[in-house]
């Protein structure tokens, strides 16, 4: 009787792991970011709308929200009214990275929807948003105050992560306000 | 009638070229260094369309890192260097080929595992039909008479 049960117990543990996979399949997408917990890499890139350049020395000693978009990418406009409240509510800079964009499209589509963050950097080749490790914008890195890249958020913002978000946003302002 | 066929040659003779490619090809000095390029480009995973290698993607992302690839082989970085470059950016996720490492046991040793398991349920059970072929021949009416 046993042996007789072993095979189907072995198709009902086969069943369970794939119907497991199946949930999870949405997380398996997100690929883990390796920068999590090391330095933002090193940059110096134009400004979008000032006629200057910025560096990782000018963030020096400030935590900062770092939030890539471009008006290319449809995800971005999905979130932008939760950027834009995000610009409200945080205490630290809102920074736009400005990936693969042409300065044309990029000022146009801030005109057109409203500027929420701080300012933005321009990364017109699109190299920095590789040093990131960026797959698909929207991406939001929250970055501490000694300059260590402490969490990434991949696609839209939604109204649950933007609660996530916010927490963890709290949380470096203490640490950077201590 | 020969302009006719002609013509439809020649038309036919100019399709491939109207078949343009996505891709646009790269010039190496090197044949070497074109070897090393359609390697890694074939082992390295578009991370945006995450079932396809860097070499077939269309997104222009893949067409991006495609040209990290290149700038860093003609910079005279090693193989190994730009692998590393690739996963300290976007992680092991990038390589097809994947390190052996504590989160990948699994993928590694589980088909060993069931191989093992298997051949042991194999084994287990001939060994059980061999017993019972055995007691069935020595309690066959044949093996007892003693003819």
């Amino acid at each position: 009787m046993i042996r007789m049960l072993l095979p189907l117990g072995v198709f009902v543990a086969l069943v369970i792991l794939l119907l497991a996979g199946l949930q999870s399949a949405d997380q398996r997408q997100r690929i883990d970011s390796p920068l999590i917990g090391k330095p933002v890499p090193a940059f110096e890139l134009p400004m979008l709308k000032q006629p200057r350049s910025l560096g990782n020395a000018d963030l020096a000693g400030r935590a900062f929200v770092l939030n890539v978009w471009g008006s290319w990418c449809p995800s971005c406009r999905v979130e932008h009214p939760l950027i834009t409240r995000m610009g409200r509510e945080i205490n630290i800079p809102l920074v736009g990275l400005n990936w693969k964009d042409t300065r044309e499209n990029a000022l146009t589509w801030l005109g057109q929807f409203g500027d929420a963050w701080d300012f933005h950097i321009y990364d017109e080749i699109g190299d920095f948003g590789i040093d990131l490790g960026v797959y698909g914008a929207p991406e939001t890195f929250l970055v501490d105050h000694t300059g260590t890249i402490r969490y990434k958020h991949i696609g839209p913002v939604t109204t649950e992560s933007y609660t996530d978000l916010i927490a963890r946003i709290r949380l470096l302002e203490t640490e950077a306000g201590s | 009638m020969t302009r006719v066929i002609m013509l439809t040659l020649l038309t036919l003779a100019c399709a491939p070229g109207l078949a343009q490619s996505p891709i646009q090809p790269l010039e190496f000095q090197r044949e070497v260094d074109e070897k090393r390029y359609r390697a890694l480009i074939g082992e390295l995973r578009c991370t945006v369309c995450q079932n396809e290698p860097l070499e077939s993607s269309n997104a222009p992302l893949a067409a991006d890192l495609r040209r990290q690839v290149y700038n860093q082989i003609l910079d005279g970085r090693a193989d190994f260097e730009i692998r590393d470059y690739m996963r300290d950016r976007y992680g092991d996720f990038v390589l097809y080929d994947p390190p052996f490492a504590g989160h990948t046991i699994i993928l590694w040793l589980g088909p060993l595992v069931l191989l093992a398991a298997g051949l042991a349920t194999g084994a287990v059970m001939i060994r059980q039909r061999r017993r019972m072929l055995k007691t069935r021949v020595n309690n066959s009416p044949v093996a007892t008479n003693p003819d």
